[in-house]
């Protein structure tokens, strides 16, 4: 059960070339800048754009092969999507735009409401059933949407931008709830970004598309140590950090990733553990040294310089420490430091300079 | 305002209000109970109900693939269609009413070998009535039904596809809902306009008592016997489009 994608896709002068597989179980993250071809992407797969050449397979059935001359209609398919825009139904109730795929498939007006209601409790929503999506809030109509792309249980779950059109505060709520739907979704999922960072925290690979073209595809780390393009050096500045959170000291809590631990300041209203927690660093806020660092830095880190790119007056420095991090420093601190590959330093950030994003 | 804008503002509104009152005035009230309860009035207005009402209903069933095609597909002629379309808004009825003899009238283009073959005749029967209504009306609809569909956001309909939804369920239970205003104000203003008509109905279907003859041909036969019973069928008819208006601007036309 396993999505395979080898298209080409010719829209008016736009041409999209692209070949990824996405396993079940893993979310695989389409990161683009605007234009690159995403959303042509989404369309191709939802079966509403036909690809020129190539094959899509989903779970064994072909839904596109332009060598076969097969082509599956969108309603033939079975794709759950939560479109950028939403695109709830504006004159149905919550309830009914989430009963709306049961009820296009046949299923009794009973049965499909009792699953809407039933999916809209489980997302949070429940006591909103009744009100249009133009009386709900942003992250009402998120989670309305999020239902109405599930209720059908479908094989491919595809989330395009599903945080961008939400505010700051919903934004940390609607993230822990994509997160976990991602999580505990059992067939193909796919979410498509043009935020590195979003995409870096949400899924498990990576497939970075520029100019209708796939430019790398990998893991984020893997992405983050070798970016091949400036999109994918973007990845690189993001400092992220995914693990168990656990309390430490007074004020203080270890995040405990796979490739060590950090200190983080412990925010007041978190539970005493949480498992899926994601820590974020920005890389000016890590400092490099040639020596052990005196001071108050909570985090002290050992490594080798693997990479340095420079951008205008500043540059960016790569250290193989465990976690790998990428610091943002001043030309003049590089030639002051003497900085170049292969260089020992120490690497130091404050504790406090550590984002807890809601788990 | 200045006072000379204001008096020919005034003027305007007295254009269209005098003769009101006057039809108000002059209206021989004491009798109107007897004129309007009369049996050819009361034939003459359900003809007329019933005409306007079918010609409406044909009108959106013709009107809607037509505003569909036009709005949202590509075709040789295309500008031709809507010209050809919005034509009898901007004829004179009553050239309506000839070009309509001339197709479906017994010696018509498609009124010939109708009677010839078929016994059937359209002219002064009361679907001739319906015939010159329609055809003056539905252009309304026609354009009505483009501007909903152009405004329409396709996305939606391509949304609901995406979830398991065949073409004519998302015509029915998006499309349609969807454009259930732009629809009702269509219905509504050809349903008027099919009401009013006189000029291609008077030509084309005649003016038969109980058959074609709709309430403007009543008012306009009655004027030459008795003025007073022609004013009071006017009121009536004056006071179903002013509730059309009314109903129009509450639910459908957004005033600010």
């Amino acid at each position: 059960m396993s999505l395979h994608v080898d298209v080409e896709v010719a829209v008016d002068h736009f041409r999209l070339e692209a070949e990824f597989v996405a396993e079940p179980g893993e979310t695989v993250g389409l990161l683009g800048p605007n234009g690159a071809g995403k959303s042509t992407l989404v369309s191709v797969l939802a079966g509403l754009t036909e690809p020129a050449e190539g094959r899509v397979e989903l779970d064994g059935s072909v839904l596109d092969d332009r060598a076969g001359h097969v082509h599956m209609n969108p309603e033939e398919r079975s794709v759950g999507i939560v479109f950028q825009d939403l695109l709830l139904f504006p004159h149905l109730t919550a309830e009914d735009n989430v009963a709306f795929p049961l009820r296009a498939r046949g299923v009794p007006a009973r049965d499909a409401t009792d699953r809407a209601r039933m999916l809209l409790g489980r997302l949070g929503v429940g006591e909103r059933a009744n009100a249009r999506p133009a009386e709900l809030s942003g992250g009402e109509a998120q989670r309305v949407a999020l239902a109405r792309a599930l209720v059908a249980e479908p094989r491919l779950l595809l989330l395009d931008e599903p945080l961008s059109a939400l505010d700051v505060q919903a934004r940390g709520r609607i993230r822990s709830l994509v997160l976990e739907t991602l999580r505990t979704f059992p067939g193909v999922r796919l979410l498509v970004t043009h935020d590195p960072m979003e995409a870096a925290v949400l899924s498990d690979r990576l497939v970075l598309l520029e100019e209708g073209r796939v430019t790398q595809t990998g893991t984020p780390d893997e992405i983050r140590r070798a970016p091949r393009t400036s999109f994918a050096a973007d990845l690189v500045g993001v400092n992220f950090f995914a693990g168990r959170l656990e309390r430490a000291d007074e004020g203080t809590g270890r995040l405990v990733t796979s490739a060590g631990e950090i200190v983080v300041a412990w925010p007041s209203d978190l539970p005493e553990r949480s498992e899926d927690a994601i820590g974020v660093l920005r890389p000016i806020d890590i400092s490099l040294h040639l020596q052990p660092p005196e001071g108050s830095a909570r985090n002290v880190f050992r490594g080798r310089v693997v990479g340095i790119e420079i951008a205008g007056d500043r540059a960016r420095v790569q250290v193989d420490s465990s976690p790998l991090l990428v610091a943002e420093v001043t030309l003049g601190s590089i030639s002051r430091l003497g900085l170049v590959e292969g260089t020992d330093v120490w690497a130091s950030f404050k504790a406090v300079e550590v984002t807890l994003l809601p788990p | 305002m200045p006072a000379a804008l204001a008096l020919i503002a005034g003027l305007g509104v007295a254009l269209v209000a005098l003769p009101l009152i006057g039809l108000i005035i002059r209206t021989p009230w004491s009798r109107a109970g007897d004129i309007l309860g009369s049996g050819s009035a009361r034939t003459a207005l359900r003809l007329s109900l019933i005409v306007a009402t079918t010609s409406a209903l044909v009108g959106l069933l013709v009107g809607f693939p037509l505003a569909w095609a036009l709005a949202r597909s590509q075709f040789r002629g295309k500008a031709l269609v809507r010209a050809l379309v919005v034509l009898p808004l901007v004829m004179p009825p009553v050239v309506g009413g000839v070009a309509l003899l001339s197709a479906f009238g017994r010696r018509g283009l498609v009124g010939g070998p109708l009677y010839d073959v078929f016994g059937l005749q359209i002219t002064f029967t009361v679907w001739a009535a319906v015939l010159a209504s329609t055809f003056v009306s539905f252009p309304l609809l026609v354009l009505a039904l483009e501007v909903g569909l152009r405004s329409l956001d396709v996305r939606l309909e391509d949304a609901a596809s995406t979830m398991g939804a065949p073409r004519w369920y998302v015509l029915r239970r998006v499309t349609l809902p969807l454009l259930a205003p732009q629809i009702a104000a269509g219905l509504v203003l050809a349903w008027a306009r099919a009401l009013g008509e006189f000029g291609a109905t008077i030509t084309f279907a005649g003016n038969l008592p109980g058959r074609t003859q709709t309430l403007p041909l009543a008012v306009f036969e009655q004027l030459q016997t008795d003025p007073g019973g022609a004013i009071a069928l006017s009121l009536l008819l004056v006071t179903v489009s002013f509730v059309v208006i009314v109903t129009l601007r509450g639910r459908f036309l957004q005033t600010r």
